[in-house]
């Protein structure tokens, strides 16, 4: 039996998501190959191959990978898949992409964002916005997994020395093309990795306002987050969100500020190790899951915690 | 262009859904039942391409028990112009739901299919990439922007770190993220008017899909829940917290 995981890399480094997916896949068991599926991928091939746990890596380089286009990278996983027990990839949003496209095509379920693996067949994974966690068997003949990575420990990024194999590179599909990107640039952490996170809800009243969590930020070394409401209301950008429909999260100390704390939002969040909320309503529901709670004006408090820190 | 539009009947997004005490499901007895949020937001974006001059048909379809006809109703009411019911009793997984939709677009000779990124009960995320993959169709998943010209839809993508845009030849696949648009509120008149409009009842045997489950639920339970935390009456107090008893900063 062996387990395939779809590496997330930007063509050049591999990202921390991938170091927790082998974490899961190490605990389903059998042999470990990773997939680095792109173009001018060698960097990231040889971090893969470094990665603790790893028994081989498949390097497929091409034009037609190189953006991660879910048509063309599906048919890259499928023409290995038959190698395979288990498929699995994070749950980013490359893998949420293209993970179903695959499990279509071999005619099997996918298994979303799991959060648990209890042997190779069955598994756990939130629902209902992490209010009920279900424990669900697949009797599919191959297991199409999406892992959620804040549940699982990465493994170690270096120690590990896989032999690394090229693979005839899929073509392209014809039938979608990439055209252009915009990226946030940050000097922060990335949101899904951070140790540490500040995030902002509609409290903080409006963009200009948001800056008020900057030098909070810089001195916990901490990635910036929103909520929903912050980032309908255009206070910050989309991929700030955090919560059921934006990124999950789990740092070890995450500050809520203005923000209420509706269900959608505790979805993202409540696995956090330690929990601060700073409201100035005493009755808001992010009180329920606080560890600390400040009730006062988050314009006078946020301040004060960045001259004490 | 017909666009083909499906929606699900859930639980309402606020609610607070709880396990049954004996662990083999949800407690769903009762509670408000609504359109998938993103499904809102879908059936929007159909209507507004149809305003535009676009589209010339919308068709929303719900699969599902009888109930899910008042989804439908609320579709046809923010602007679809007829409704399919796919009726089963059955437990529906989202590969089911695919080749039910993929039967439906082949049927129907849809050029677009626009749906939500996901539902809010199974968190599932794979209707719409199952839909594409089955009709080998191409896929604009967490939509922000559509656009449609020329044979081709121009899809702007909330991904991590950013935004991308991907060129997909029609006919294809579009899912919906929140930022797309602002669904409409429903107003008596169209309500009154889309209990008019037709509602097709069909059952996936008909269409030659087996619908049968490939997951099976072994039981639900609570998360664990967080212990009681405190309120601290100042700064220096929260620090001091923070440092000494938590020891994360």
């Amino acid at each position: 039996m062996s387990v395939l995981v779809i590496a997330e890399h930007d063509n050049q480094t591999i990202k921390p998501a991938t170091l927790n997916t082998i974490a899961a896949a190490q605990k389903i068991g059998g042999d470990v190959h990773v997939l680095v599926a792109g173009k001018g991928v060698s960097g990231a091939a040889s971090q893969a191959a470094a990665a603790a746990g790893v028994a081989k890596v498949l390097v497929a380089d091409s034009d037609a990978l190189g953006d991660q286009l879910a048509e063309n990278l599906a048919s890259q996983i499928l023409a290995i898949a038959g190698a395979y027990s288990h498929i699995l990839a994070p749950s980013t949003s490359v893998g949420k992409n293209v993970m179903p496209r695959v499990a279509a095509k071999l005619d099997v379920a996918q298994l979303s964002d799991i959060i648990g693996v209890e042997s190779a067949d069955t598994f756990q994974r939130p629902i209902y916005a992490g209010n009920v966690i279900a424990t669900v068997q697949s009797s599919d003949a191959v297991k199409v997994i999406t892992v959620r990575t804040t549940a699982f420990d990465p493994v170690a990024a270096t120690g590990g020395s896989a032999a690394v194999e090229n693979l005839a590179a899929a073509g392209d599909s014809g039938k979608s093309a990439f055209v252009s990107r915009e990226l946030a640039k940050s000097d922060r952490p990335e949101l899904t990795a951070a140790g540490t996170i500040v995030s902002g809800g509609r409290g903080i009243g409006s963009a200009e306002n948001f800056s008020i969590l900057n030098p909070l930020a810089d001195k916990l070394g901490a990635a910036i987050g929103a909520s929903r409401a912050a980032v309908d209301a255009g206070y910050a950008p989309n991929d700030w969100q955090v919560g059921q429909t934006g990124k999950i999260v789990a740092p070890q100390l995450y500050v809520a500020v203005g923000i209420s704390g509706a269900i959608q939002h505790l979805a993202g969040m409540k696995d956090s190790k330690v929990i601060v909320a700073v409201n100035k309503d005493p009755e808001a529901p992010i009180f329920g899951v606080a560890d600390y709670g400040l009730v006062g004006d988050l314009f006078e408090v946020v301040p004060q915690i960045v001259a004490k820190l | 262009m017909k666009i083909l539009v499906p929606v699900k009947r859930v639980v309402d997004y606020n609610v607070k859904v709880r396990c049954k005490s004996d662990g083999t499901g949800v407690d769903i007895a009762n509670v408000k039942m609504s359109m998938n949020p993103f499904d809102e937001i879908a059936v929007e974006e159909a209507t507004r391409l149809k305003e535009a001059g676009v589209a010339t048909e919308i068709i929303a379809v719900s699969c599902g028990v009888a109930q899910c006809q008042e989804t439908l109703r609320t579709a046809l009411a923010i602007g679809a112009d007829r409704g399919i019911l796919v009726e089963t009793d059955a437990e529906l997984q989202p590969l089911a739901v695919a080749k039910i939709l993929k039967a439906l677009v082949e049927k129907e000779g849809a050029n677009l299919v626009i749906m939500g990124k996901q539902a809010i009960d199974d968190d599932c995320n794979q209707t719409g990439q199952m839909l594409a993959a089955l009709a080998d169709m191409p896929q604009g998943t967490f939509a922000s922007k559509v656009v449609v010209e020329g044979g081709k839809a121009l899809v702007t993508r909330e991904v991590d770190g950013g935004l991308e845009t991907v060129s997909l030849n029609l006919p294809a696949v579009v899912t919906t993220d929140l930022r797309l648009n602002e669904p409409r509120y429903v107003t008596l008149p169209n309500i009154m008017k889309a209990k008019k409009k037709p509602i097709d009842t069909i059952k996936p045997e008909d269409l030659g899909v087996d619908v049968s489950p490939r997951i099976k639920m072994l039981k639900v339970s609570d998360p664990p829940s967080r212990s009681a935390g405190i309120t601290v009456p100042d700064v220096d107090t929260l620090i001091d917290k923070l440092k000494n008893e938590a020891k994360v900063i």
